[in-house]
């Protein structure tokens, strides 16, 4: 096993390397100078040929390349253009709080999605299929934004169930370490104040929901009719034929069968969400990464987007590997392979 | 499995439940605290005092360095912290004494000296004094001084700075000088802007490059904390210079969808907002216990002609323009609530703007009259470059062309519309590429100098230029030289009002608009002012109980 792991790590490396080498020239193909976008309407020549030289876009491509390379190896990705601080930094602050989003939002879409679509694929042809189906295609159709909004006006401003926004009541002027917050206000529930653990789930519920919606659509689906293929198997039968409760055979001997193309739908959708949180973390006011690597773009600050899509992209294929591993796990014939 | 995932559905479902409910409770009991510090407040004094205050933004700032930053968030975040020597009337543009309680300028004009304020402490307990005013300002200067190389110091590059301040010397523990390199009376203007804050030299020592997000100042707030794209947490500084500070705490907290915003304040989360959609304005202005503050922006969009260029050389073609297009229609149909119709290159806010001026009248008979006269009776070619980009002055510049479009053919003038990605627009304006391009500006010190002589001086027009109609009028330019050279701020108005008769005669524009800032709140919070440059200040906001 741990050789297995230790193969698929050397693997990473190429794409890794792969992964740098695209950032770094589709951001210094893109149209737009990074120096006049940032000195907009004031700018003057002299100004922008001295922060160019600053940036160091007066070099040649070729040279600022294996500059950037000789960087990244170093896991030094530069100061970001607008702030002026550690691009390593910046990402600290922001990406947990994706991280802990995207987590929460899977959590709620893979639960309730794999019990949907074993639901419909026992039921198949009945009501209860047909509606969870339809369901599922709404929720995929649906744009996040939207649904944001009019669950923020609905269970927020009408029915004041939860608040509209944030990570947890500012008024407790909580101050984060690792900026997870479930994780820094953990301690906190046993130590007289419960409060601040209770107030960041209680914040974490909308946005989850909200963003956990197409995943759950998704889900849903695959394991509708992965547990299809696996219902109409023979062992199925030879299941049933040893006497063993319907519910058994379906949760011990079908689903566990069923979750293979599932768990590969969980692991992509996660990735995705990592960096599709935007509009959802835009809406309910989440200080995440998304936005912040929009708003890079947007001001052409180089490092900051080539660093952040690195990171996210690294992240991205470390969990592929862990669902690969979790394959082994539930079907030990792929570990033999 | 069904047994796990029915009790982790369930386990789940309780937790949120739970959640939902403890936490709503929770929120009541903070609030009852936070009443509960309230009165103790009010008993000590009047009842101007206590509560907190959240102002919900659409973007976090960059830094907290003043000095440093340029964009607008983060100047929401280091305002409160910070003072200038001298500032902005609330709600206005012209200058009262802060953190300075007097200035002269020498008879020459080439130097400003400057009485400081005693007793002022920084909120680190550090002096205030005139070696603080001199470190705060030769570090965005001097090469050699220590913390120059936290920069970049941009602001006081666009401000022209290091062509006007020659060197800044204490004189005595509370004078300090100003050596001038020029006669400049919109100086004393920029020294009220954001980037002249005096920072603690002992914090800027500490703290060095991370100074940014450790800001000290002599400010009514003092910096608490910051959460980055999320919020940043102000105290009341009791011992702040300018008297009572009535809030205990200010929020500011980033919300960056508008619709978002708009919801959190009608929920009660939030006290004020920025930036609201134009679209839920009237719903706002006839929400119960919402209120709207409202103020023209220190800025002006416009359609700049190339005068270099036929047939815009020709005064009576360029006059002609302005008949032609209806800037009534263009506000109505883009800009909605956020906009006004723009008649002067300045702004209403802004103190000389000449108001006995005549907008051109929407007159397409006229038009055609005069381009007649000029010899175009059958009308000619031309291209508008709109932006590609939203600007309070202009949030739609293809839809603004597109509307000028159609008006102009109405006098036969065939217009064709281009436009190009935002840095390759700039670069063809500032080179004079263009036949008539649109363009804006946002004012930065709130003086008149700072549009009239960027933007439409002969020195201007010197390739890059500001001065993007090329416009070379020597009665014009002259009369803007003379303003900045006099110190006397009535004299100034007068110049400034003839050189704006002059550019409404020769045209070298067509203005659009200026946009409308609103700033939506509880009917609770008392004694806002909106700030045309811009500013957001809090330390004189009290909320009514």
């Amino acid at each position: 096993m741990i050789q297995y792991i230790l193969k698929r790590l050397t693997m990473l490396l190429p794409t890794l390397f792969g992964v740098v080498t695209l950032v770094f020239f589709m951001i210094a193909l893109a149209p737009g100078d990074p120096a006049r976008v940032m000195l907009g309407e004031r700018a003057s020549k002299e100004k922008l040929e001295k922060l160019r030289a600053d940036l160091g876009l007066d070099k040649p491509l070729a040279q600022q390349y294996t500059l950037y390379l000789k960087r990244v190896v170093h896991l030094d990705f530069g100061k970001s253009i607008k702030s002026g601080q550690p691009v390593m930094n910046e990402v600290k602050e922001r990406f947990p709080a994706t991280v802990e989003l995207a987590i929460c939002a899977m959590i709620f879409a893979s639960v309730l999605g794999i019990w949907i679509g074993v639901i419909s694929a026992t039921k198949k042809n009945t009501w209860i299929d047909y509606t969870s189906m339809v369901g599922a295609l709404v929720g995929v159709s649906m744009p996040v934004f939207w649904l944001a909004l009019v669950m923020i006006m609905i269970f927020s401003v009408h029915l004041n169930l939860f608040p509209t926004g944030g990570r947890i009541n500012i008024r407790y002027y909580f101050s984060p370490e690792s900026n997870f917050y479930l994780i820094d206000t953990f301690k906190y529930l046993f130590q007289g104040h419960p409060e601040y653990f209770l107030s960041a789930l209680h914040h974490l519920i909308l946005p989850s929901i909200a963003l956990g919606t197409i995943p759950l659509a998704i889900i849903a689906r695959t394991t509708r009719s992965s547990m299809l293929e696996v219902l109409k198997q023979d062992y199925m039968k030879t299941v049933r034929s040893a006497g063993i409760k319907e519910k058994r055979v379906i949760y011990r001997y079908a689903l566990r069968n069923a979750l293979l193309p599932v768990i590969t739908v969980i692991g992509l959708q996660f990735g995705l969400l990592l960096a599709g949180a935007i509009l959802t973390e835009t809406i309910f006011a989440w200080p995440g990464i998304g936005k912040w690597i929009y708003q890079a773009i947007e001001a052409r600050d180089y490092p900051a987007v080539q660093g952040g899509i690195i990171i996210i992209s690294t992240t991205f294929v470390l969990i592929n590997l862990v669902v690969d591993l979790l394959y082994s796990v539930i079907n030990p014939k792929i570990r033999l392979q | 499995m069904k047994k796990i995932l029915t009790v982790s559905l369930a386990l789940l479902f309780s937790l949120l439940a739970f959640a939902s409910i403890s936490g709503c409770k929770q929120e009541k009991a903070s609030e009852d605290a936070s009443t509960k510090t309230e009165v103790q407040d009010t008993q000590k004094e009047d009842n101007k005092f206590g509560g907190v205050l959240v102002f919900a933004r659409s973007g976090d700032s960059v830094g907290l360095d003043p000095g440093r930053e340029t964009d607008g968030e983060s100047f929401y975040g280091s305002t409160q912290i910070y003072d200038t020597l001298v500032e902005f009337e609330p709600g206005k543009t012209s200058i009262r004494a802060a953190l300075a309680e007097s200035w002269t300028f020498a008879d020459d004009g080439l130097s400003a000296t400057f009485n400081l304020r005693k007793g002022v402490k920084f909120h680190d307990g550090t002096d205030f004094n005139a070696d603080a005013v001199v470190y705060s300002f030769e570090r965005q200067f001097k090469e050699d001084h220590p913390a120059f190389e936290n920069g970049p110091w941009k602001y006081w590059g666009y401000m022209g700075m290091s062509d006007i301040v020659d060197s800044v010397v204490a004189i005595d523990d509370y004078t300090v000088k100003f050596n001038l390199k020029v006669v400049e009376a919109p100086f004393i203007a920029n020294l009220a802007m954001d980037f002249a804050a005096i920072v603690s030299p002992t914090a800027g020592e500490k703290y060095g490059a991370d100074f940014t997000n450790h800001p000290v100042g002599t400010g009514a707030f003092k910096f608490v904390s910051w959460i980055k794209d999320d919020n940043m947490v102000f105290e009341r500084n009791p011992d702040y210079w300018g008297g009572d500070v009535y809030l205990d705490r200010l929020i500011i907290k980033v919300i960056p969808d508008a619709t978002a915003r708009w919801l959190a304040l009608q929920k009660g989360e939030v006290d004020v907002i920025d930036f609201p959609s134009p679209e839920d304005l009237d719903a706002m202005k006839s929400t119960d216990g919402i209120k709207v503050v409202e103020q023209a922006g220190l800025n002006v969009g416009y359609l700049a002609l190339n005068t270099e260029k036929a047939p815009y050389d020709n005064k009576l073609v360029r006059q002609a323009m302005n008949y032609a297009i209806d800037r009534e229609e263009i506000v109505a149909g883009v800009y909605g609530a956020a906009g006004a119709v723009a008649k002067n290159p300045l702004p209403p806010t802004m103190w000389s703007y000449n108001d006995d001026i005549e907008a051109y009248p929407y007159d397409t008979a006229k038009a055609k009259e005069l381009l007649a006269e000029a010899g175009y009776a059958d009308g000619f070619k031309t291209e508008i470059m709109a932006m590609p980009v939203a600007r309070p002055y202009n949030p739609n510049g293809k839809k603004v062309a597109e509307i000028m479009q159609a008006q102009l053919a109405k006098v036969g003038i065939e217009a064709s519309i281009i436009s190009y990605e935002w840095g390759t627009y700039l670069d063809k304006c500032d080179y004079g590429e263009h036949e008539a391009a649109m363009l804006g500006w946002t004012g930065d010190n709130g003086d008149p100098d700072n549009f009239l002589w960027v933007l439409l001086s002969k020195q201007a027009a010197e390739k890059p230029a500001g001065n993007i109609a090329f416009w070379k009028n020597d009665e014009f330019t002259d009369l803007i030289f003379k303003a900045k050279q006099e110190m006397d701020v009535a004299k100034r108005t007068e110049f400034y009002e003839k050189a704006q008769v002059v550019f409404h005669e020769e045209a070298p524009w067509v203005p659009i608009a200026h946009s409308v800032v609103s700033e939506p709140m509880k009917d609770s919070v008392q004694d806002f002012y909106l700030y045309p440059t811009g500013k957001r200040v809090f330390a004189k906001v009290w909320l009514k109980k």
